[in-house]
């Protein structure tokens, strides 16, 4: 099967907006504010490319330059994605755990 | 099958650079991984159907994102010990940071928050195209000026993307924090600025992916420089009370940017949590444009509100029915059932926990109390729920306009409290109003509607409320607290 990895990938992409169309239609609206929170919170997912660059080496064919340009972009990029992951699970628990029922 | 071991070696190369390190992980374990912590996030928005089970979802959430940071920590190879430092200190400092303002943030100023959170997400994917472009090896995406075509042209949308929500969510986050004025601002011939900076990124995306010569820093640069100066000017017409819809928007263009990055990456983690928000946010900014009845194209073309003088042109002198806070009090204290409307007016009074004491003492003396939220209110999706919520109202207790908009007939009091233009029936009987078509709440069908409101100004569309001038209408002038807290004392 002569499938490149970039239709493999969005095959991936195509599904999950689907996924993410069902999923969020069935989010009651008095947690929207905590939806886009956490939806903050798991887009900083991106620090697995922060990461990956903060980790490179210089060597082979990556230049002393570039090798640690990549590292200080992934280094500032790790703290941006850092704030936003702690910030936003973090402020989204404190909403979620406001919204009680009525004491019966 | 061919495409999933595709996939599988290209995580491995990751793993094993020429430097000739190990990993404690093999590859297809590796691209499990990244799966699972996508299945996890799925599973945090699924949460968020009911709020019983919202708490577990976030907790999902989090045990996604602990898998995510740490199977990319342990098929890093890096060797030397600066790179630990930096890794240790940049989580160290963001994770305090993040702790620091969670803890903090008051819930009134959340819009704001969120619009910071969105402009970090695109900063950091911005910083993460850059490093990307200048260590391609890193990634296997090719070498310094020879990057794959393919993954270039991910690269270059996933930049522009980025830099677009960035500085987007910079105005926005100004216009909420109030550092900038809401009003929109016009500037002559937008239309044809944005236009061609447009096709200035698109044309700069076009060199950079089909002929490799054209890979410089220099290009790049364009490339990003532009598509930040493209996201200010779009966010800075659009006015003030627009920004539920933009806010939603930002998120939305977030999401796409994470999902860029992470077809550059391969990373499945990235693609499924990137659709995710990405359709997330488009979502949310629909309902906004719904609740509004406006078309997402005219709200992103901005200039909504500005003009305070619009709709009618005289000046109004009919007579009001002015009330005290004795009077309001006296005739919630005699009704069965008092439906409050909150708008933006409580968040900015901070009205939230007063609000709730009045519900507490209407309920001791045998008063029923529902809360009405219309769509828009306030600044955000939910802005009101979060508020009520804070103040501690149980959540079955608030309705959504739809669930609760036939039982205004049958109430006797309607308490809107800082809303405006969501109460306002011209929207269901003027087709000359700028709100025709707009979902209102029906407060006019109480026996009595309480106004409380700081002056007769119109609300943000600039259109008079003829609610006002009813008969059945009572107009408490003052700040949204204090006329709550006079409330209290009376009742």
């Amino acid at each position: 099967m002569g499938v490149s990895e970039i239709v493999f990938l969005l095959t991936i992409f195509v599904l999950a907006i689907f996924v993410g169309y069902y999923v969020v239609w069935s989010v009651t609206p008095a947690l929207h504010t905590p939806l886009m929170s956490v939806t903050n919170a798991i887009s900083s997912v991106i620090i697995v490319g922060a990461l990956i660059a903060l980790g490179v080496e210089a060597g082979g064919s990556i230049s002393a330059a570039h090798g640690s340009a990549a590292k200080w972009l992934g280094f500032f990029a790790v703290i941006m994605a850092g704030i936003n992951i702690f910030g936003g699970f973090l402020v989204t628990q404190r909403m979620l755990a406001m919204y009680k029922k009525k004491d019966k | 099958m061919s495409s999933l071991k595709d996939l599988a070696n290209s995580q491995a190369d990751m793993v094993v650079n020429e430097m000739g390190g190990g990993s404690l992980l093999s590859d297809s374990q590796t691209a499990l991984l990244y799966v699972v912590a996508g299945v996890l996030f799925i599973l945090a928005l699924r949460g968020l159907s009911s709020p019983d089970s919202s708490r577990r979802g976030n907790m999902f959430g989090m045990i996604g994102m602990g898998i995510a940071v740490v199977t990319t920590l342990l098929q890093l190879d890096a060797s030397s010990g600066l790179t630990w430092g930096l890794i240790i200190a940049g989580l160290a400092i963001g994770g305090a940071i993040g702790a620091v303002i969670a803890r903090r943030i008051a819930m009134t100023d959340m819009p704001q928050l969120v619009a910071a959170f969105h402009s970090l997400v695109g900063l950091a994917a911005v910083l993460v195209a850059w490093a990307a472009f200048f260590v391609p090896e890193a990634f296997h995406i090719g070498t310094f000026g020879n990057i794959k075509t393919l993954s270039m042209v991910e690269m270059s949308i996933g930049v522009a993307i980025g830099a677009i929500t960035f500085s987007g969510s910079i105005i926005a986050f100004a216009k909420l924090q109030g550092i900038m004025s809401g009003a929109p601002i016009i500037l002559p011939a937008r239309h044809f600025i944005n236009g061609a900076l447009a096709l200035a990124i698109v044309v700069g995306i076009v060199m950079l992916c089909t002929d490799a010569s054209n890979q410089t820093v220099t290009v790049f640069l364009i490339v990003t420089l532009l598509s930040f100066i493209i996201g200010f000017l779009i966010i800075v017409p659009i006015g003030g009370a627009d920004m539920p819809v933009v806010v939603s928007m930002l998120n939305s263009y977030s999401g796409w940017a994470a999902a860029g990055i992470g077809f550059t990456l391969h990373n499945m983690a990235l693609i499924i949590t990137g659709s995710l928000v990405g359709s997330s946010g488009a979502i949310l900014s629909y309902i906004m444009c719904k609740g509004m009845n406006r078309s997402f194209i005219s709200v992103i073309l901005g200039g909504f509100g500005g003009d305070t003088s619009a709709g009618s042109g005289e000046v109004e002198t009919r007579p009001v029915k002015q009330g005290s806070a004795e009077d309001a009090a006296f005739i919630m204290k005699n009704a069965r059932h008092v439906i409050i409307v909150p708008g933006y007016g409580m968040a900015v009074a901070q009205a939230q926990h007063a609000l709730k004491e009045m519900a507490d003492k209407l309920k001791e003396e045998g008063v029923k109390v529902s809360y009405a939220i219309h769509p828009v209110a306030g600044r955000m999706p939910g802005h009101m729920n979060v508020l009520l919520a804070e103040a501690s109202v149980p959540y079955d207790e608030v309705f959504e306009l739809e669930d609760i908009n036939s039982s205004f007939s049958t109430a006797d009091v309607a308490f809107v409290i800082g809303a405006n233009d969501v109460t306002n029936p011209a929207a269901k009987t003027d087709p000359q109003s700028p709100i025709f078509g707009m979902p209102v709440l029906d407060v006019e069908k109480a026996a009595t509607v309480l106004f409380v409101k700081r002056s007769m100004g119109a609300g943000y569309a600039g259109v008079e409320n003829e609610l006002f001038f009813r008969d059945n209408t009572m107009m408490l002038f003052s700040d949204a607290k204090k006329m709550v807290e006079n409330i209290i004392k009376s009742l």
